[in-house]
Formats: structure tokens, C-alpha cells, sequence
């Protein structure tokens, strides 16, 4: 689940590319320590077995 | 000025000063002129106001006093100063939301309606507050503003997102101020400044014309010094609004007179497991505090609240993300820099993350709501440290040196995840104080407050005041 270090690089740039978002050289360690994060926390949250049925909660009543 | 010598001038709750003024034993005028005087002395130390509408707030206080003279009718919270973080709308200024780049946006129209509703009530708004740029910390620091800074040691941070709403009633500057909770953002700042917080039930109070930053888990609510003025401000914030689409028609559920039957015949049990682990001695002496205070002894068990706390993490990360896309593509170096590299980042999640995680929120949903057929409120740490110092990147949790930012909101983003009422109390430990979280089941804020006056009344719980 968790992306290597160059997979993540790659993913960034290829991002940046096509959503037109500028990242300056100096700002691509920060952004691939917050991108690796997300993808072990996501991988956290994949690792739950949920039923196909299963509805998300965009708008979500308590 | 006060009845209470105790509680005079500065340290006077809102119930108190509006008690003044409905006696006449000082005017609105008096409070707001020795209010704005406070600001001018200790903002520029506390870096808690970024705005203040003194003009506005002598008009409203004169007008207030004509009014009692005439003998018309006053509200609960007659002549009470208060002041909101700088993402609620405030008429005649632009809303900055701790940002750069909004300054370019022309005043707001209109005040936010929570603004409103509390000026109806009698409260006199004198300013707006600083935070973090939109909302996307848990620190107070701002690269723009500089940072808020806690009144128990103005080197430490006061906690945010609503660092500026948490230095000012800390400080004694306004009794009451209004924050928004995203993830922990009005419960993180109670803790290191020692105040009361509520956190409402998601969609109880309007969260219109307030600036957004996650909206499948934006709140608005109080902090304060006292678990009444929680109490009577969120009574009179109460109420549906067909312009937040998220606000609740439920009629208003009034709560101020409900705080003071005691927390006797309610169940009541501590977290366990993920909430046992990751804070420091201190976060757990709190929690000790509170559930020997009440006799709780009983564990219960939030289920999958780390996971929980992953997809919250998700949901912010992409949907902050989606908000500012076009902020960030056009104008990324009017960021704090901080902020921008983790928005960049957010946008690069895949979607099928987002929607796995929003999927786990239903069925997260369903498990503690099962749990709350068996409890009234269960207790946990609110953050996992006292105040760390401004300009600290790191946390030691678990034995383990983790980013600070993302980490403080640990205990408070599984709660808000799933939009439960919370009280932050403050327990005044020394030197800092620290917050323990009093969590009830949807639209049940009664209950976690008459827990939180029940801790206040036997002096466990209370608002340290510092010296300035």
C-alpha cells in the first residue's frame, strides 16, 4: 500500500502536471512527508473490511 | 464593578457582568470601555486579536445603557464583551480565516449569524480573533499574524486552530469568544489555556458566513471561564438556519438552567485502549482526576478510534485540499508554508481513499452509537501534552519523535469525526494546565455539560488565571 520513496516523486510530479500546481524544489520533501502519511493512514483505513453495501457519509446526520 | 470581589473587572464571567448591568451597578459603556483597555494593554504580548470593533462596540453599549434606562427589556447576556476568530463573517472587515490572501477580499456584508444571535442576547462584540491560516493547524501560529500566545507562559503555544479565541478568555480579555472545530481546533485551545469548550453536536449551531475548511466536519461553538457563560452563549446561538444547509431544525434545546442538576444517575465510563496510549503523564493525570471526582471506574471501549482518526485525517486532508485547489495553483507563495505544502499533498490523494473513509465514518458511526445505549458519557484526554513551545516541530509519543502539527489532534479527531458533543474541561494542573474531553451521544450536550459544572462545582475542574 505504501508507496516507495521514487513512486511517490513520480506521483507528485505527475500531480503537479495535471492538476497545474507550481512545486518548487524546495518544497518537494515536505510534500512527500505529508503525501506518505496520507497513504499509510489511508492504508489504515483500507485494511477495514466493510461490506459492498456499505454507503459513505458525505452529508452525514448525527 | 462585580457583586464578586473576587471575580471583579477583568475576571468577571459573563453571567456576572451581564448580572451588573441588569442591576446597574455598572453600565455596558463601562464594561466595553475597560474591555478595550485590556486588549490595548496585553494584546500586544498575547497576539490574541487581529481586529477590534471598539467603534461599534461603544455604539451597542450606549445603546444598550439608553435602553435600560427606558427600562426596555435586556437580553441573558446583557452588556457582555465577546470576540470570534477571524473566519466568522464580521460586517464592514474581510474575513481573513488566519490568511494572507484574504485580506484581498472585500469587508463582509454581513455578520455571521452566530453573531447575531448573541448581540440579540445583549453581548457586545469587540473584535475578532486570531488563528491559524485557514484553520489547518492545531498550534496557534500564524506566518502572517505571528503567533497567538498562551497567557500561562507566552512562550508556549496556545493551541488552534482558535489560538487567538483561547489566548483572549485565558487572558481575561473577553469572557466568552467563538471558534471553530474542525478536527480538535476549539478543544485543543481550551486545553493549553486552561478554559471550558463546547464543541456542539455536528449541525447544531449555523455555520453560515464563517469561512469552511473541511465541511463534513466543520462546528462552531464557545469557549469560556466558566460552564454557564458555555451554557447561556450556546442557549442563545441556538436554533436552524436555512443558510447552512448542515444546521439542524430542531427547535432550541435550552441547556443553561439544565447544567445544574448534577451528573448523579448518569453512566458514565472512561475510554480505553487507543485513548490509554500516545499521551504523556500528565494528559493521563487529568483523566484520573476527573473519573475519581466521579466515581467512574468503569472502561469502555471506543472501537476502531485509531482508525477512525486515520480517516478523519483523510476527509481534511482531501477536502481542504479540493477548497483552496485553485489558491494553491495560483498563489502558492502567499501560503503559510506549512499549510500549503500539506494542501498540496491533499490534493493528491485518490478518491477511492475519500470515499473508503467516508464509508468508515457511517460504520464507525454505528458502533459508538451502540455503545451509548450502555453509557451517558464517556471521558478521555483531550490532547496529549500541555502547551509545547512555539516553534516546537516534534512530539515524543509512545517513545516515538512524531511531526507535532498533525499530532496534537490525536484524541479529539475520532469524536469530531462522527460530530459528538463535546465539553473540553480545563483541570489545573501545575504549571500548565490540560483538558480532558466530557463526550456525550448526538444532541446530548446537556449531559456532557452538567458533567462539566458537576467538575467545576467541586473545584476539579476550573479556568486557571494567570499572571500577567
Amino acid at each position: 500500500m505504501q508507496p516507495d520513496d521514487d513512486t511517490l516523486t513520480a506521483l507528485i510530479e505527475a500531480h503537479a502536471k495535471a492538476l497545474r500546481l507550481t512545486i518548487e524544489p524546495e518544497w518537494m520533501a515536505s510534500v512527500k512527508a505529508h503525501l506518505a502519511v496520507s497513504y499509510r493512514l489511508a492504508g489504515i483505513v483500507e485494511e477495514v473490511e466493510l461490506p459492498d453495501e456499505s454507503e459513505p457519509a458525505p452529508v452525514y446526520e448525527a | 464593578m462585580s457583586t464578586n470581589p473576587e471575580t471583579a473587572g477583568a475576571w468577571a464571567t459573563a453571567t456576572e457582568i451581564a448580572a451588573d448591568v441588569h442591576a446597574g451597578t455598572t453600565s455596558a459603556t463601562a464594561v466595553i470601555e475597560r474591555t478595550l483597555a485590556r486588549i490595548a494593554e496585553l494584546n500586544p504580548r498575547l497576539n490574541a486579536f487581529t481586529a477590534t470593533t471598539a467603534e461599534r462596540a461603544l455604539a451597542k453599549a450606549r445603546a444598550i445603557d439608553a435602553a435600560r434606562g427606558k427600562g426596555n427589556g435586556l437580553g441573558p447576556l446583557t452588556g457582555v464583551p465577546f470576540a470570534v476568530k477571524n473566519l466568522f463573517d464580521v460586517k464592514g472587515i474581510p474575513t481573513l480565516a488566519g490568511s494572507k490572501i484574504n485580506r484581498a477580499h472585500p469587508p463582509a456584508s454581513a455578520d455571521s449569524p452566530l453573531i447575531e444571535r448573541l448581540e440579540a442576547a445583549g453581548a457586545i462584540l469587540v473584535g475578532a480573533l486570531n488563528m491559524g491560516e485557514y484553520a489547518y493547524d492545531f498550534t496557534g501560529e500564524n506566518a502572517h499574524d505571528g503567533p497567538s500566545r498562551n497567557p500561562h507562559d507566552t512562550t508556549r503555544m496556545t493551541g488552534g486552530s482558535s489560538g487567538g479565541s483561547g489566548g483572549a478568555v485565558a487572558g481575561g480579555l473577553v469572557p466568552i469568544a467563538l471558534g471553530s472545530d474542525t478536527n480538535g481546533s476549539i478543544r485543543v485551545p481550551s486545553s493549553f489555556c486552561g478554559l471550558f469548550g463546547l464543541k456542539p453536536t455536528y449541525g447544531r449551531l449555523s455555520r453560515a458566513r464563517s469561512f469552511p475548511f473541511v465541511s463534513s466536519f466543520d462546528h462552531l461553538g464557545p469557549l469560556a471561564r466558566s460552564v454557564a457563560d458555555l451554557a447561556v452563549s450556546y442557549d442563545a446561538m441556538q436554533g436552524p438556519d436555512a443558510e447552512d444547509p448542515v444546521c439542524t431544525k430542531r427547535g432550541i434545546e435550552p441547556v443553561a438552567e439544565v447544567v445544574r442538576r448534577g451528573a448523579d444517575g448518569l453512566r458514565i465510563a472512561v475510554a480505553g485502549d487507543y485513548f490509554k496510549t500516545g499521551g504523556h503523564a500528565e494528559a493521563y493525570a487529568a483523566v484520573d482526576r476527573v473519573t475519581k471526582a466521579l466515581g467512574v471506574s468503569r472502561e469502555i471501549v471506543i472501537p476502531a478510534a485509531g482508525r477512525a482518526r486515520a480517516a478523519a485525517y483523510i476527509i481534511s486532508a482531501s477536502e481542504g485540499a479540493s477548497l483552496h485547489l485553485d489558491r494553491i495553483r495560483t498563489s502558492p507563495k502567499d501560503f503559510d508554508p506549512d499549510v500549503r505544502d500539506r494542501l498540496i499533498a491533499g490534493a493528491m490523494i485518490p478518491a477511492s481513499m475519500v470515499v473508503k473513509a467516508q464509508k468508515l465514518r457511517r460504520w464507525y458511526r454505528e458502533q459508538v452509537l451502540a455503545l451509548f445505549k450502555g453509557v451517558d458519557a464517556i471521558i478521555a484526554p483531550a490532547t496529549p501534552t500541555v502547551a509545547p513551545l512555539i516553534g516546537q516541530k516534534t512530539l515524543v509519543l509512545d517513545g516515538v519523535e512524531m511531526p507535532l502539527r498533525p499530532n496534537i489532534g490525536i484524541f479529539t479527531q475520532p469524536i469530531s469525526f462522527i460530530g459528538l458533543p463535546v465539553v473540553a474541561v480545563p483541570i489545573p494542573l501545575q504549571p500548565m494546565p490540560i483538558g480532558v474531553q466530557i463526550i456525550a451521544a448526538p444532541w446530548r450536550e446537556d449531559i456532557a455539560l452538567r458533567i462539566a459544572h458537576t467538575l467545576e462545582q467541586s473545584g476539579v475542574a476550573a479556568a486557571p488565571r494567570p499572571k500577567l
